[in-house]
């Protein structure tokens, strides 16, 4: 055999060992646990903070009347934290600065609600954007929990 | 009232009706560079094969260059991929956990075996004769240097340069299909997204390949004058010319290939086909129409073709090759862009679209990208220094 050969063939052997040493000491202890990937992985995320509530009721147990006002009508599919964003760190401690109140704009609104011919017209309301009130603001007539009256 | 923001600007963005996971890409400009940079390796490793299998005596002034080009963009070829990650820490994971029946994690194996069996092996043996002259000439630490890159064998005689010269065209022979697999392989992984219409075609492995093959010979092309600029040297024209005629036959095919795809997804004309119809003529018109198609191979197949009939004078020749080259590299960067970006900007609904512009800066971005770029070329640089191939000794028949 060429000593060219003899060399590389250590070389190779070398690096395999090597791989095989790496492989040994640095794979995460729970890799494989349940599949072909780190059991940790799991904990990690189950661990993440909490930012969502799991249903609307959450909010109903302080805000009682606005729920059952908005759950009454069209809207009631609709996430309260749609509109006033995540609220696991309201329902921990209560104050108005950890909720979002939001800024309704007429933009908001006709995002679901402005005049489109591909939208079903008996299903979702719609408003003609430029005829309807233009200059207002939707809110100022709409209230905003109950806006199908 | 930021994520609000956020969310109207990404809704702005939106055309038609698109499923919430669709807004954002996940596939960025770096997914764009891994195809890009590892068909430039198998591109220039075929040209050099096409020279030591064939036995193309004008191609040879380029047979060193194209493995080194090959080396330094096959040292960087994973980084995209592991920069696109974003996992800093524990990338190193992936590489440790070899996976044999996920298709993505098959890279390793095909990447480990062209580097280590099939690369390093042949620039090795070309190189090994060479490295002990100069570890006998040189002293100190580049001494040092030298005789551990010749793993200390220190035999010139000619019975093993011979012995050299074999095992290095055995390894060629090898490497060619090693050089289809590589590229073929990463045409696979977008040819066998069956979910998605732009990617889910047989002919793509095929297509891949045969884009890589024209990369990477206008790469060898185009590095090829830049080291005799920087070195002050006369282009070999003959040498220009056999690359030139190469690149054209190779670009007529993959152009062929490629339009055959486009004419089959036409005359077939299936449920994906309107969606695909507005894509190609607006949001892919400029990157598929003028760049892939008019910049990167109208042009390149016009210039080249002309001067397969008539010859102009050797400097116009020249600076031509060099405008050409440049073409090609960036129409097959947007080959690869139309591919990867291509395939996600439309929803799978195929009743809406999403939008992508990619970042300056920062993790996924533009100045990334063409940091992984700009890195083969540095390493190119290291690589000329370290193993100069106009230094080299006469090739083993020469001797004789």
């Amino acid at each position: 055999m060429p000593i060219q050969v003899k060399r590389l063939l250590m070389v190779f052997g070398l690096f395999i060992a090597i791989m095989a040493v790496l492989i040994y000491f640095l794979t995460p202890e729970s890799w494989g646990e349940f599949g072909h990937y780190r059991g940790l992985a799991l904990k990690e995320i189950a661990d993440k903070e909490v930012k969502h509530v799991d249903v609307n009721e959450t909010c109903a147990m302080c805000h009682d009347s606005i729920s059952a006002t908005f759950a009454s009508g069209e809207h009631k599919s609709i996430n309260c934290q749609n509109c006033h964003n995540v609220g696991y760190k309201h329902v921990e401690d209560p104050t108005k600065e950890n909720i979002v109140k939001p800024e309704v704009t007429r933009d908001f609104c006709l995002r679901c609600h402005a005049k489109n011919p591909a939208r079903p017209e008996n299903y979702i309301k719609q408003v003609d954007a430029i005829e309807h009130n233009k200059d207002k603001v939707c809110i100022n007539c709409h209230n905003p929990h109950k806006p199908w009256e | 009232m930021e994520k609000f923001e956020s969310l109207y600007h990404a809704l702005a963005n939106l055309d038609g009706y698109i499923f919430p996971n669709e807004i954002v890409l996940n596939w960025d400009v770096l997914i764009v560079m891994y195809p890009y940079i590892t068909g430039l390796v198998a591109g220039a490793f075929i040209l050099a094969s096409l020279n030591r299998v064939f036995n193309i005596e004008a191609l040879k002034p380029t047979y060193v260059i194209s493995l080194l080009t090959a080396l330094s963009f096959m040292l960087v070829a994973t980084m995209p991929l592991i920069t696109h990650l974003g996992q800093p820490f524990r990338f190193y994971e992936m590489l440790i956990t070899p996976h044999l029946t996920s298709a993505m994690a098959i890279f390793g194996f095909v990447y480990l075996w062209y580097l280590m069996v099939v690369l390093l092996l042949e620039i090795w043996f070309d190189y090994r004769y060479d490295m002990v002259i100069w570890s006998k000439e040189k002293k100190g630490f580049m001494r040092f240097i030298y005789k551990a890159l010749t793993l200390w064998i220190s035999d010139t005689s000619v019975a093993s340069r011979k012995t050299d010269d074999k095992l290095g065209y055995f390894i060629t022979v090898v490497g060619i299909p090693s050089a289809f697999l590589l590229h073929g392989y990463v045409g696979f992984i977008f040819g066998s997204i069956k979910a998605n219409p732009w990617w889910s075609t047989v002919m793509m492995p095929v297509i891949f390949l045969f884009s890589a093959m024209v990369s990477g010979i206008a790469l060898v092309m185009f590095i090829y004058m830049m080291i005799n600029f920087i070195r002050k040297q006369k282009n070999d024209i003959l040498c220009l010319d056999t690359i030139a005629k190469f690149l054209f036959y190779i670009l007529i095919v993959d152009f062929a290939l490629e339009s055959l795809d486009q004419i089959h997804r036409i005359y077939e004309a299936d449920e994906s086909f309107d969606i695909l119809k507005i894509l190609v003529r607006g949001k892919l018109f400029f990157t598929f129409f003028i760049m892939q198609i008019g910049v990167g191979t109208l042009f390149p197949l016009a210039t080249i073709g002309f001067f397969q009939f008539y010859k102009p004078k050797e400097h116009i020749r020249k600076i031509m090759y060099l405008i050409v080259s440049i073409c090609v590299l960036v129409g097959i960067f947007y080959m690869r862009w139309n591919v990867v970006i291509g395939g996600q900007l439309f929803s799978k609904s195929f009743l809406g679209f999403t939008s992508y512009k990619a970042d300056l800066a920062g993790g996924g971005s533009a100045l990334l990208a063409l940091l992984w770029f700009i890195v083969p070329f540095l390493i190119l640089a290291f690589l000329l220094w370290l193993l100069p191939p106009w230094k080299k000794a006469p090739h083993v028949e020469h001797i004789e």
